[in-house]
């Protein structure tokens, strides 16, 4: 096993009462560890399904995937417990493995405080604005203690503005946690400001095609966005999803 | 509570004018008796009255939580075993149709004229909108949730328990404010048929005797009674869905 997660010719076809319709088609892909990998597809190019496979939702077709470590998932829309307060949703990871709640009560009470979240610890998710609750599902999300990050658009319904926060306090937490991510999302600014490496789906069924390499150092400043390699890599990523479209 | 106001002043105005009508009418006490009659009545059989009251509100609070338990149980049920569900849904709605008033006669037959039928029939009409109300409400669960609890390899127990029962439990309330309104009435109809005591009864032998104020005295108990069950299930939700009270 070299990465984090390794990939190997998955499909995926959903049955339906009169037809099957491929989703996915020999999907290879490998996240490294510590990689930030993201995948930008058209909508229908089953870059949900390719996430719910890997986080062990649904069952690929055909084909194979390996998970070194643990991987934890974040579906798109937080998915917070609306009868759990903000701090109760963040135990939700350990009540299901049942581990006491003692013992994650101070490490999540640090988190809170340090993400900006404490006062609203005892709130539930509706009283909180989108980027909040937004945070909140992803705190909830490394309390698994993940290798990996399967990420399916955290920020789809986030406002421009309030995205770029999120894109600094994502970046701030992965510094602080040992762990790959798998990024689905449908914005090609994001997808080279977080990523490493970014591959592009064609529509469905979804095959890969292009692997692509950011160009861009570490760690990553909003400028960095204006260089010629990085609009050369906008360019072509536009020009690779327009074309399919 | 404000809220309330304009029915209470048209609910006023109506007995005002009922009353005026029964004084100006000069209209026997037999036939429409006056809300002050009314009144009247309710003060002087009180001890009579709140015999009776105790013996249906008896019958229609454990009915109610029969039906409670009942309809939960059965929503479950339904949810966990999916053929189960293939062929017992529609049979339960089918049920419905059913006129519960032809029942009574029977459990009547078979349970004689003590409390027990009249629960039966208090659950037969209360377990109805909460199992259904529940059984829908599981199946309607946010899927996101439920697959984030899936990649968390929670079990199909967990997943029921962190994710579907609570987000059922609007639903539930729902239900059970119908139920709570069917409460009173499907005790009363238990007794109706026959019972040796109870509200339904009390109507029906104050009828006979031309006793139309003390009918109209039960009556006005049924709606009091059933208004305060309806106020307990609102209380009830505001307790257990703290978070509801968020969007208000």
């Amino acid at each position: 096993m070299t990465g984090n997660l390794i990939v190997r010719d998955l499909s995926k076809t959903y049955a339906t009462a009169d037809k099957q319709v491929p989703a996915l088609s020999g999907i290879n892909l490998e996240v490294k560890p510590r990689e930030f990998v993201s995948v930008i597809g058209p909508n229908g190019s089953g870059k949900s399904t390719l996430l719910k496979i890997v986080a062990g939702i649904i069952s690929p077709t055909s084909g194979t995937f390996a998970i070194s470590g643990t991987a934890a998932y974040m579906p798109q829309d937080h998915a917070l417990l609306p009868w759990r307060t903000i701090e109760e949703n963040l135990l939700l990871p350990s009540d299901v493995k049942k581990i006491s709640r003692e013992t994650m009560r101070k490490k999540i009470r640090d988190l809170l405080v340090e993400f900006g979240l404490e006062q609203f610890s005892n709130l539930y998710p509706a009283s909180l604005s989108g980027g909040m609750r937004q945070k909140a599902a992803l705190l909830r999300t490394t309390l698994q203690n993940p290798s990996l990050l399967l990420l399916d658009e955290p920020f789809a319904a986030l406002d421009a503005l309030t995205r770029l926060e999120a894109h600094e306090w994502l970046l701030l937490l992965l510094e602080k946690m040992h762990a790959g991510v798998l990024l689905i999302t449908h914005d090609i600014r994001e997808a080279i400001y977080l990523s490493d490496t970014i591959y592009v789906l064609s529509p469905r069924p979804g095959t890969v095609l292009e692997k692509l390499t950011v160009p861009l150092p570490r760690p990553r400043r909003h400028e960095h966005l204006q260089t010629p390699e990085a609009l050369a890599l906008e360019k072509k990523l536009f020009s690779l999803l327009i074309n399919k479209l | 509570m404000k809220k309330l106001i304009p029915s209470f002043a048209l609910l006023t105005g109506l007995f005002v004018v009922w009353e005026l009508v029964c004084m100006l009418g000069n209209i026997s006490k037999t036939v429409l008796p006056a809300p002050s009659d009314i009144f009247q009545a309710l003060v002087t059989y009180r001890d009579l009255l709140l015999i009776h009251t105790v013996q249906t509100v008896e019958e229609a609070l454990i009915g109610l939580f029969v039906a409670v338990l009942l309809g939960v149980s059965i929503a479950v049920i339904l949810f966990l075993f999916p053929r189960v569900r293939a062929a017992v849904y529609p049979l339960l709605v089918i049920s419905q149709t059913i006129p519960m008033i032809a029942l009574a006669p029977l459990l009547l037959i078979w349970f004689g004229f003590d409390l027990f039928p009249k629960v039966i029939v208090v659950v037969l009409y209360c377990f109805f909108p909460i199992a259904i109300a529940v059984t829908d409400a599981l199946h309607a669960a946010d899927q996101n949730t439920v697959d984030l609890l899936k990649s968390m390899r929670a079990t199909k127990w967990q997943i029921l328990k962190f994710v579907r029962l609570p987000s059922s439990l609007l639903a539930f309330f729902s239900g059970l404010r119908i139920s709570a309104t069917y409460a009173i009435g499907g005790a009363i109809v238990g007794e109706y048929v026959g019972a040796y005591r109870g509200l339904g009864v009390f109507m029906q032998t104050s009828a006979n005797g031309h006793a139309i104020d003390l009918v109209f005295a039960a009556l006005v108990i049924i709606a009091a009674i059933s208004t305060f069950f309806l106020g307990l299930v609102s209380v009830a939700e505001r307790i257990f869905t703290p978070w509801k009270n968020v969007y208000e």
